[in-house]
């Protein structure tokens, strides 16, 4: 469904990725490992349009992607969560959520349906439905960041270490956000730092290393056998 | 006061060497509003030595970078170069007092040859007002520069404009460019981020290079370059040293292995 | 010195009037600014462009309300076309390129005025006559009309951005442009849009103030110019900033006017700019980031 062949990035003449390749399957969740500064996040930003690679090829359920602009690919069903989430600090809670509602296509009942639906997966995000964004704390701003995107009804989402900086409670709910996505056959790439939840919550892995991808492997695999993780992440 | 008894956690490390430390930080904690960036910190890097700081994500690597280049004020706690106290001192003051540094985004002058841009950065050291004075002096800036270039590599392409040199070729040009102000002690911010295998590589032994004679702090996420140059390695963790000690030491450190792997 | 109250009073309503006309102008150019981060040095001159379409229009219909529709639409088109032109491919560049890019369209406009309607000034005759006595004054309606059109349409601006459909839209990528189109927001689309809603304002504001001041070719300039000031001392992009900033520095000139002539009285704008700057750069009414 996502795959990409070959791909060079650079952020001006810096070159970030050198050449990476990789797919990924309807509803397949999908985990992406690496050190900082490997090039996880500028992958991601790659297939979401956000910066264009100079080399290689993305396609996306058999059409050609790169370069398109961000707005036409969230439309074909590529979702994005970025890093440091990326809440509109100053829409409300249901006004983000509503950014992702207006596409072509959209009844005013299809919107209730979306927004009934999230508010069951996130309760607390009805409660505060009328509160600024950025009033929201960091693990709260997360939820709302994925449930924005799940307004978009995308084929794939794109998850940018989204565990960083949760305390312990809140990753184990990430944990269970991505189960239940999976079970709306939704396909995840996950950019983690976090390997325990990655092994867990993943089929399979790749694994980064100065802008390539080095290695592939079931993530039970690599789960049973430590040596190649601690190779690649550990010291 | 002993500089070697102000170190905390880890394990026995180089300050068993006889050298007094070039850089010694003591208790150095930095707080912005209700983060503490930096808890308590207290190194002592000897003369000579090639140090390298490692830590996940927000351990305070850079934090603890900026304190020593004066580009950030610590909260409390001291820094201090040979006999110097630095702490607090702006940027341009530690630079004149012997500390080097590299940037991430490369800081080198694009519209200048490559040659000029080490010349400038000698200028700024080195005499100054007595340039009206000795026309000579001059030629002298220009062999230092030259000589500088040849020690990185660069010496063939010294007429070259900056703008027009690959990015690795950039890279070790700022790597000159801070050599070129005769530092003591040299810092490194990711020296090898956005490079290949092979740049990487030329890096690595560049600074090995031109490590002999100087001091070096670096901070890498690149395990590989951190094992291949580090003489000691300091592993921070959420603002505060969790380990010190020999690459061997720290790769057989189950708890920095623990923390790398279960951010 | 002494100044009568009823002149006070009376300067009070002038700097109120020119206030919200003022605000209209400025309005458009912090939306924009605020969206695309665009410094528009034409603003005015499609304060101006309004103006003039709006004096044709009367002249040929006798209706002012359909010259004054005539022009918003008519400028409204315009600035799409030229913003798609010109400034869509200067997006994310230095911030100088888009001030010498809309200088240079201001000079363009500003000779292609003169070609097309030749040097006089134009009169646009005012909608509603008649005076009601203010104090010792005979004061003319049309001005607090003006004045009450300007409120209403910056009125309607606002409860279109807080409640309007693509309200939301045009919010969310004046914060954030990136993740906004990361949502499917179709962003150029967006830019092209509030450049042409600021536009339709301008030339508003050039209908509305016609039979206050006439319209020349020249006229742009000052428009040009007071906007930015209310725009600097309002918060570049906090919109309603700029409407308290317009109405301040306009009753601050009307008073000085009691004093000074008001050719000199302009200059209370310039103090209050450079108190500003110093001062609290970021606004006067924008909290000052620490």
């Amino acid at each position: 469904m996502l795959r990409l062949d070959d791909i060079h990035t650079y952020y001006g003449k810096s070159h970030i990725l050198h050449g990476v390749s990789l797919e990924v399957g309807p509803g397949e969740v999908v985990g992406l490992l690496g050190r900082n500064g490997v090039g996880k996040s500028t992958t991601l930003k790659t297939i979401a349009g956000l910066v264009r690679p100079a080399q290689g090829r993305v396609s996306f359920e058999g059409r050609e992607v790169a370069g398109l602009p961000p707005y036409r690919l969230a439309h074909l069903g590529i979702a994005w969560v970025p890093e440091d989430r990326r809440v509109f600090k100053l829409l409300t809670v249901a006004e983000n959520l509503r950014t992702g509602l207006d596409r072509a296509g959209m009844t005013e009942a299809r919107r209730n349906e979306l927004l009934d639906k999230v508010y069951r997966f996130f309760p607390f995000l009805a409660e505060r439905r009328r509160q600024a964004g950025g009033t929201l704390s960091g693990g709260e701003q997360q939820m709302l960041a994925i449930a924005r995107a799940m307004m978009l009804e995308p084929r794939i989402i794109l998850l940018d270490e989204p565990t960083e900086g949760l305390m312990p409670r809140m990753v184990s709910q990430i944990r269970e956000i991505i189960e239940r996505l999976h079970e709306e056959k939704v396909a995840i790439l996950l950019v983690e730092q976090n390997v325990p939840l990655t092994l867990e919550a993943t089929s399979r892995c790749y694994i980064m290393e100065k802008g390539v991808v080095q290695h592939e492997a079931p993530s039970r695999d690599l789960k049973a056998n430590h040596d190649i993780v601690r190779q690649y992440l550990g010291v | 006061m002993d500089p070697r008894s102000t170190r905390d956690g880890g394990a026995p490390g180089p300050e068993a060497r006889s050298a007094a430390p070039l850089l010694r930080t003591e208790r150095l904690t930095v707080r912005f509003g209700g983060l503490t960036a930096l808890n308590g910190v207290s190194v002592a890097v000897p003369r000579g030595e090639i140090r390298a700081v490692i830590g996940p994500n927000g351990a305070g690597k850079s934090t603890f970078f900026n304190c020593i280049t004066g580009v950030l004020r610590p909260t409390s706690g001291r820094i201090w170069l040979g006999d110097d106290d630095i702490t607090g001192l702006p940027p341009d003051r530690v630079s004149r007092k012997g500390v080097a540094r590299s940037y991430q985004i490369t800081n080198i002058l694009p519209g200048a040859s490559v040659l000029e841009n080490v010349r400038i950065a000698a200028q700024s050291r080195h005499h100054g007002w007595s340039l009206l004075r000795h026309h000579r002096a001059f030629g002298d800036l220009i062999d230092r520069s030259r000589a500088v270039l040849a020690d990185v590599g660069l010496l063939p392409k010294e007429a070259e404009l900056a703008a027009n040199l690959s990015h690795g070729d950039q890279r070790t040009l700022e790597i000159a460019i801070a050599l070129a102000t005769d530092p003591r002690l040299l810092c490194l911010d990711e020296p090898t981020a956005g490079m290949s295998v092979a740049e990487t590589q030329a890096t690595v032994d560049l600074v090995r290079r031109i490590a002999r004679n100087l001091t070096v702090v670096i901070v890498e996420h690149d395990m590989e370059v951190v094992m291949g140059l580090a003489g000691t390695i300091t592993v921070l963790h959420y603002g505060e040293v969790l380990a010190e000690g020999s690459p061997a030491e720290i790769q057989a450190n189950a708890r920095v292995q623990e923390v790398y792997l279960k951010t | 010195m002494g100044i009568p109250f009823d002149q006070i009073a009376i300067q009070t309503v002038n700097g109120l009037v020119n206030g919200l006309i003022l605000a209209l102008v400025a309005s458009g150019l912090t939306l924009i600014f605020g969206i695309m981060d665009v410094v528009n040095f034409a603003h005015g001159d499609l304060v101006m462009l309004g103006g003039f379409v709006g004096a044709v229009t009367v002249a040929s219909t006798g209706n002012f309300w359909i010259a004054m529709l005539t022009a918003a639409l008519t400028i409204a088109v315009f600035g799409a076309l030229l913003q798609m032109t010109t400034l869509r491919p200067l997006l994310g560049r230095d911030p100088l390129t888009t001030i010498l890019a809309t200088f240079g369209i201001s000079l363009v406009l500003q000779k292609y005025a003169l070609w097309q309607w030749g040097p006089s000034a134009r009169r646009i005759p005012e909608p509603i006559t008649g005076q009601f006595a203010l104090f010792y004054l005979q004061y003319p309606w049309y001005r607090v009309l003006g004045a009450f059109l300007s409120a209403a349409i910056i009125g309607a601006l606002y409860l279109f951005l807080k409640y309007g459909k693509y309200g939301i839209w045009i919010r969310a990528t004046t914060q954030d442009r990136i993740m906004a189109g990361a949502m499917g927001i179709p962003v150029p689309l967006v830019h092209t849009t509030v450049f042409a809603i600021g536009a339709a304002m301008a030339a508003a504001s050039g209908v509305l103030f016609g039979p206050l001041g006439g319209v020349t070719q020249t006229m742009g300039f000052d428009f040009t110019l007071r906007a930015f000031i209310v725009v600097v001392v309002g918060g570049m992009g906090n919109l309603g900033g700029s409407i308290l900033a317009a109405i301040l520095i306009s009753l601050l000139e009307a008073y000085a006017s009691l004093i000074v002539s008001p050719a000199q009285a302009v200059i209370v704008s310039f103090v209050a700019l450079i108190m500003t700057l110093l001062l609290r750069p970021t606004g006067l009414f924008v909290p000052t980031p620490r």
